[in-house]
């Protein structure tokens, strides 16, 4: 069905600053923040996958916190610092929770697993001495179908500060 | 997406302004946790959005004074929990904000939006009719008040007239000893909408107030005065007679949660749930008040 009344696409000058990268971009009003981190950015580690906020594929921190990047506007990140699973350690080196991800075979399949990691980035920069059900509840919002849960709320644990 | 414009209005006046000037073209957006998934699939189809985050004079915030806690519409769910007066003086609402989504939701999701979703399956929405909190609306008339139970009228509507948006949520501190308490049932622990919810509070007095949610088309609210149900050794028979009495009121349906017997049967268990620890809380203040009192 055509529109009757076609709008012209609204775009907004923003910026953004992308693990630490200050940028100024231009994005359509109806740009959600994956899409641009993904095509503008192409920091293609946040996943789409159910697009409505239930599945935590495409988790991200928005200043200091975490949020389903499928559901933000990209405009409303202006002026906002944005870190993505990218931006977890330096290129070709690993944060402590990313390694004790792969220690504890915690990665099946892989593609739940930067959404996974920034959730548990989120829990750890709050709570740094998490229970397992603290854990829980703060990965409750990331779906894994390969089911491999128990050993990421191993890996978790096992960089909480109470563990070291 | 359907294409809209977007618009950053830096004070309250102008966001109402221009909700007026496009009335049913216009979309306020705080969170935009649900708007967005309606965006997204078409079911909403504004011309502009109206974003209500940098509004100077309705910054994100929540206060206690005057004997209420006032929620500006901007204010996410996690900073609400967080809240020291909330926690101490309002645990049921904690306890059903603690559940909306995910924790990723609720660093975005705000109170009045959970409102204003009008879903029949809101959580906030039973505590906050049960503590009798109204939500202040500002519009091209001026602002008006209203109780939430009153603002929700059905199924995805409010009472919100055209160019009005919701400044603030304010839910009165109880003055006298009152134990409230939130339960849901869901069809896994995390991050699923409300089969059925419920919350309950027992007043100094021994009345009992029940709202709940996803049981009709809006909150239902039934008030037992018999004294029945406040009474701590209550008898089994005598309250099931009065629950009888108090689930009567709810018409639940039958759709992908659940049938409406189940919805039905598990009304009564969260009612038990919520009346018992309502209780105690009733009982946990009156003896920290007698305390206080020697």
């Amino acid at each position: 069905m055509t529109d009757p009344h076609p709008i012209e696409v609204d775009t907004h000058r923003i910026e953004v600053t992308v693990n630490g990268e200050r940028r100024t971009v231009v994005v359509a009003a109806y740009t959600v923040l994956l899409d641009m981190l993904r095509d503008t950015f192409d920091r293609t580690g946040s996943k789409e996958c159910c697009a409505v906020g239930e599945c935590g594929a495409c988790t991200v921190m928005v200043d200091g916190l975490t949020v389903n990047s499928c559901l933000v506007l990209a405009v409303e990140v202006d002026g906002a610092e944005v870190t993505t699973v990218e931006g977890l350690a330096e290129p070709g080196s690993l944060s402590t929770l990313q390694q004790a991800f792969l220690d504890h075979g915690a990665v099946q399949c892989g593609f739940c697993i930067p959404g996974m990691l920034m959730s548990a980035q989120g829990l750890l920069e709050e709570n740094p001495s998490p229970d397992v059900g603290e854990v829980r509840e703060a990965l409750s919002g990331n779906l894994c179908r390969c089911a491999g849960y128990n050993r990421m709320f191993e890996a978790v644990l096992s960089v909480a500060e109470d563990a070291r | 997406m359907h294409p809209f414009r977007y618009s950053l209005p830096g004070a309250l006046q102008d966001a109402v302004d221009l909700l007026a000037e496009h009335g049913e073209d216009a979309c306020p957006l705080a969170g935009g946790t649900d708007l967005t998934v309606g965006l997204r699939h078409g079911t909403v189809r504004p011309r502009i959005v109206v974003d209500l985050k940098r509004l100077a004079d309705l910054r994100p915030g929540v206060s206690a004074e005057n004997g209420a806690v006032v929620v500006t519409a901007p204010t996410v769910l996690t900073e609400l929990t967080a809240h020291p007066t909330v926690r101490s003086a309002l645990p049921a609402l904690v306890e059903a904000a603690d559940v909306v989504g995910s924790v990723h939701i609720r660093h975005r999701a705000t109170l009045a939006g959970n409102i204003c979703n009008a879903s029949p399956a809101a959580d906030t929405v039973p505590v906050l009719a049960a503590l009798e909190a109204s939500v202040v609306l500002e519009g091209p008339e001026g602002s008006r008040r209203l109780p939430v139970a009153d603002f929700v009228q059905g199924n995805r509507s409010t009472d919100l007239r055209r160019g009005e948006l919701v400044a603030v949520v304010a839910i009165p501190l109880p003055t006298d000893p009152c134990g409230t308490a939130f339960a849901r049932m869901t069809r896994r622990r995390g991050v699923d909408l409300a089969t059925v919810n419920v919350c309950c509070t027992v007043s100094h007095d021994g009345t009992v107030t029940f709202v709940y949610g996803a049981a009709a088309p809006r909150p239902v609210i039934v008030r037992d005065i018999t004294g029945t149900l406040a009474a701590p050794d209550a008898d089994r028979a005598a309250v099931d007679a009065v629950l009888d009495q108090i689930l009567g009121r709810t018409t639940p349906i039958t759709d992908v949660r659940a049938s409406k017997e189940y919805r039905l049967a598990m009304l009564r268990v969260l009612s038990l749930r919520a009346l018992h620890r309502a209780r105690e809380r009733l009982a946990t203040q009156e003896l920290a008040r007698q305390e206080g009192d020697r």
